[in-house]
């Protein structure tokens, strides 16, 4: 390796802050802009894959910068969920590229150079977090990221944007600073260390109140996650920019949340002591709840992105499903979710944005016919809903196997049901739509003639993240290895 | 030289006020007064130096032995509070040319700088006098220079808002001398170190109960406590940029300085905190003046209003955190001291550039300017998430050290409290943002150019202080507690 690994480490978190200086020199070359984001986001990859080779060959990694406030510092660290999210952002955001540069140059927006530039340091926050060596480091680009994706929500800069920014940006500074960062610091007072340790940070002296209180405040704190009641941002940051929604909101803001979530059950908490923890099963019937809750506002949604915001509520939940529950199962299940619901929501919303830009459409109900206009689009809009839905030949299969069998390993009844029933639901509120597409309610509804698929960049984004869901159900097995190295991890200090 | 540090940061100031008088050319002045606020901080640059390494420093002045003759004495607490003045009236000096072409006649220039002159040496010498008497004198000094300052406004309001303050003023300073003069009346002595030995042999009194009891009104008076705030918002809003810039960052600064004076070294802790419940009464006020002054700010037009609210607000947390009665809670309000100086130092500064450009600071007259105006706009957001206490800004690291303090001490309800009136804060700076970045501008407002570099240079001066300090803590946290640690007897 020509470059060592600690210097890969920090690249990933510094690179995309680089390339934010390009991108502003570039402003007035389009082609040389756009080329620099492609080159940033494939160098970051490949970045980002070395680490995990490194970490799979049993590589231990830590770097420190300097000390904030002695003691606590920016920490940075590799460990398998962290690499999983990372991998999975910036592969993403490679993809994500190429299909902005389709959606936004087609549909003329303005200020792309600003758009690109938040874009880079919302991925340079998502590096931060998904490397966080400890919860200090992970609140810093946690806060970093709401921030800088609040000119990506509110990019038009209409009234609506303005509306919508202000409940987003309300809703998840009011949580972090309110719960998360509360917690934060009563969690270094009563542990004296933030470090993420496997096992947890309690030592079983503190009062089990108090952990209590604090798991409650880190789950709401992390608005990011979206557990009722504090979803209503993400619906809210749909006025966003498609590719905004696809990556941010499908990916790397919302995973964000219920990564930092898996991490603060995993490493600081521990699951020995998660079961133990009287608010536990309070936060796991409220994330049943929430699966159940969003499904149903899901299916009385007519447009199509608030239907996969919704959707995307759901979705998280199950993560906090897994990562509550703390046996073997659910935190593979809630790992490996992570990627199965990444890949399946980006390419619904890359569906839905390649709608808008070539037929205009925001509704489902004005979406009967359109499957012989937009084939290829409504075919893999169709292989994503498996994905979500949980059914071959999606990669969502494997997650939700794991998933229930957690659940049944735990005798949560409540929750298998809960995603048996949200699953139904799910077919209910996506599967109509490709389904119309091809054959509508109203035979004069279809639309013949000539194909209007989306600007070939956006169409490239398209297949290959739906091959993706293809590919994870085919071949699970990376995901699985690395899901299970989670668990090792996590499980360490049983010795 | 060296030795004459302590005396000389008052001298500076002082002696060029008059040399002003001489030049009379504005732009020399100005560049004068540029020099001479330089040249302070440099001097309070030397004294950290000093106190760091060899601790303490007593000067006597004209050699004259304490208690007969006045001694001046630095220690960390002292030398932090003369850092945080001198450098944010000498970065917002640089601006003082440009910014007073547009509000103020030339014929005034002279005035101004001679006044801000005045009233710096003024506050340096509270600062650094170790004589109850001497505290005083300068007091009445900043304080007339100051109410001197405001009238400059160009609105006739100015004349309003700069009375009012003096009424409020001059009842405070009439306070903290009657308190003085009670407590000389005891011991016989107005040296500072010499009354701390000196009050317990009396403290049980009423009359050294009566002096206590003056000095903290007149004090809290003078530092703008809820409910004692009245004269604060409207002296900010209307007084010329500058004095804004100047006064939001240090004379409330300069008022707790004595607070913590009085309480802590003078009549010492036991008596203030434990013979009178003085730590409830704080917290009670500090608490709802976060709450009432933050949710004043949200419904203000004026912007220069709105963040001078807040400043109410950002006492009331440096006043909470001075409450908990421990070095724990000192420390992070004297860390929120120096933070809030740049905070705010950088926002009325960035507003100064507002006015030059547009004229004014109305919410409707700063719509669009995130266009217009890219940099200043910028040093505003980032002044703002400063003051909501966003991670990376200075802000972020107060909040920490408060909560912290504040959960040591077991007030976890105040914790929380804390953090729910930085959530006022968001919606305030908030407003401030949608105005600029949102809205289109108005169509009877000329479209306007970024501020000159002249302008920019200073305001980014200050807005780079918020995000270093915010990561490099080294200096504000290392000398904040070390004088926490010095006033609690301990030796860091």
């Amino acid at each position: 390796m020509i470059v060592s690994a600690q210097t890969v480490l920090q690249l990933t978190v510094i690179l995309p802050l680089l390339s934010v200086a390009g991108l502003i020199m570039a402003s007035r070359r389009p082609n040389l802009r756009e080329a620099i984001s492609i080159i940033t986001g494939v160098i970051l990859f490949s970045l980002v894959v070395m680490l995990y080779q490194g970490m799979m060959d049993g590589d231990v990694l830590r770097v420190h910068w300097f000390d904030v406030i002695p003691g606590l510092g920016f920490n940075f660290h590799i460990e398998p969920l962290g690499v999983l999210f990372a991998l999975i952002a910036s592969f993403l955001w490679i993809i994500t590229t190429f299909y902005a540069i389709g959606y936004m140059r087609k549909n003329g927006e303005s200020n792309q150079t600003r758009f690109y530039s938040c874009f880079a340091i919302a991925i340079s926050a998502v590096m931060g977090i998904a490397f966080a060596a400890d919860l200090f480091t992970l609140f810093i680009f946690y806060e970093v990221l709401t921030l800088s994706t609040y000119p990506l929500v509110t990019h038009s800069g209409t009234e609506a944007a303005k509306k919508g920014g202000r409940i987003y940006l309300g809703i998840l500074l009011t949580t972090s600073i309110a719960f998360l960062l509360f917690a934060v610091i009563a969690t270094w007072f009563v542990a004296g260390t933030l470090d993420f340790t496997s096992g947890g940070v309690f030592n079983g002296q503190a009062n089990p109140l108090v952990l209590s209180v604090l798991l409650v405040l880190f789950v709401f704190g992390v608005g990011k996650a979206a557990i009722m009641p504090f979803h209503r941002w993400l619906p809210s940051a749909m006025v966003a920019p498609t590719p905004v929604s696809a990556l941010l909101h499908a990916v790397a803001v919302v995973k964000a949340g219920v990564f930092s979530i898996m991490k603060i059950c995993l490493y600081i908490f521990g699951l020995d002591l998660l079961p133990l923890l009287s608010s536990t099963q309070f936060l796991l019937y409220l994330a049943g709840f929430t699966v159940l809750m969003a499904s149903l506002i899901a299916m009385r949604q007519d447009s199509l992105k608030a239907r996969l915001a919704y959707s995307t509520i759901s979705q998280l939940s199950y993560i906090i499903i897994g990562a509550l529950l703390a046996t073997a199962s659910g935190v593979l299940g809630g790992s490996m979710h992570i990627a199965m619901h990444a890949f399946g929501k980006i390419t619904l919303f890359f569906c839905a944005g390649a709608i808008y830009v070539s037929l205009g459409k925001t509704r489902i109900s004005d979406m009967q016919g359109i499957g012989w206009q937009m084939p290829v689009t409504m075919a893999a809009f169709f292989i994503a809903s498996l994905s979500i839905i949980g059914v071959p030949p999606g990669g969502g299969t494997w997650s939700k196997w794991f998933l229930v069998m957690g659940s049944l390993e735990a005798g949560q009844w409540f929750l298998i049901v809960a995603l048996m029933i949200s699953s139904l639901l799910n077919i209910a509120y996506l599967l109509p739509i490709p389904f119309r597409a091809f054959f509508p309610n109203d035979q004069t509804d279809m639309v013949r003639g000539s194909m209007k698929e989306a600007p070939l960049p956006a169409l490239i984004a398209i297949i290959v993240t739906t091959l993706f869901c293809l590919i994870l159900f085919v071949y699970p097995q990376p995901l699985y290895d690395l899901a299970q190295a989670i668990l090792n991890t996590a499980e360490a200090s049983h010795g | 030289m060296l030795n004459h540090l302590p005396i000389l940061q008052v001298i500076v100031p002082l002696l060029a006020a008059p040399i002003c008088l001489f030049l009379q050319k504005p732009k020399i002045v100005w560049l004068f007064a540029c020099v001479a606020t330089a040249l302070t901080f440099l001097i309070s640059v030397l004294l950290l130096q000093q106190v760091n390494v060899s601790g303490t420093l007593v000067y006597e002045l004209g050699g004259w032995e304490a208690p007969w003759g006045i001694e001046y004495r630095i220690d960390d607490l002292n030398a932090l509070l003369l850092l945080i003045i001198s450098s944010i009236s000498a970065v917002v000096m640089w601006a003082g040319h440009i910014s007073l072409s547009k509000e103020l006649n030339a014929d005034r220039h002279l005035y101004f700088y001679v006044l801000y002159l005045l009233s710096l040496a003024g506050m340096l010498g509270i600062v650094a006098t170790g004589d109850a008497f001497n505290v005083f004198v300068f007091l009445e000094v900043s304080s007339l220079s100051a109410y001197a300052l405001i009238a400059l406004g160009r609105d006739r309001r100015a004349l309003w808002a700069s009375y009012k303050y003096l009424i409020m003023g001059t009842i405070g300073a009439t306070f903290i001398l009657i308190g003085i003069g009670l407590m000389y009346q005891m011991t016989g002595t107005l040296n500072m170190h010499d009354l701390a030995t000196r009050l317990p042999e009396v403290s049980q009194t009423r009359t050294v109960f009566v002096s206590f009891a003056f000095i903290v009104v007149g004090v809290c008076l003078k530092l703008a406590l809820f409910p004692l705030h009245l004269w604060l918002p409207n002296a900010y809003a209307f007084a010329p940029s500058l004095v804004t810039a100047l006064l939001a960052a240090t004379s409330t600064k300069v008022a707790i300085y004595l607070l913590i004076r009085f309480t802590f070294s003078i009549y010492g802790l036991s008596f203030s905190f434990t013979t009178l419940p003085l730590n409830v009464l704080f917290l009670v006020l500090g608490v709802l003046g976060v709450f009432v002054a933050s949710v004043a700010a949200i419904y203000k037009r004026n912007t220069k209003r709105l963040f001078a609210y807040s400043s109410v607000a950002q006492v009331g947390y440096m006043i909470i955190g001075f409450s908990v009665g421990t070095a724990a809670g000192l420390s992070a309000s004297l860390i929120h001291i120096f933070n809030h100086a740049l905070m705010k130092g950088a926002i009325f500064l960035a507003l100064g550039a507002v006015v030059y450009r547009v004229g004014s600071v109305n919410l409707s007259q700063i719509n669009g300017l995130g266009r217009e105006m890219p940099y200043t706009m910028a040093a505003i957001v980032i002044g703002g998430l400063s003051l909501i206490g966003v991670p990376l800004t200075v802000g972020f690291i107060s909040k920490w050290y408060l909560i912290v303090a504040l959960l040591e001490n077991g007030w976890w309800p105040v914790a929380l409290l804390v953090l729910l009136g930085s959530l006022l804060a968001v919606i305030y700076v908030w407003k401030v943002v949608e105005s600029a970045y949102f809205k289109p501008a108005d169509s009877d407002r000329e479209p306007v150019k970024e501020a000159p570099l002249g302008f920019l240079i200073p305001v980014w001066v200050l807005v780079i202080a918020n995000v270093y300090f915010g990561l490099d803590t080294r200096l504000s946290v290392g000398v904040a507690q070390a004088a926490a640690a010095g006033l609690f007897g301990v030796t860091p």
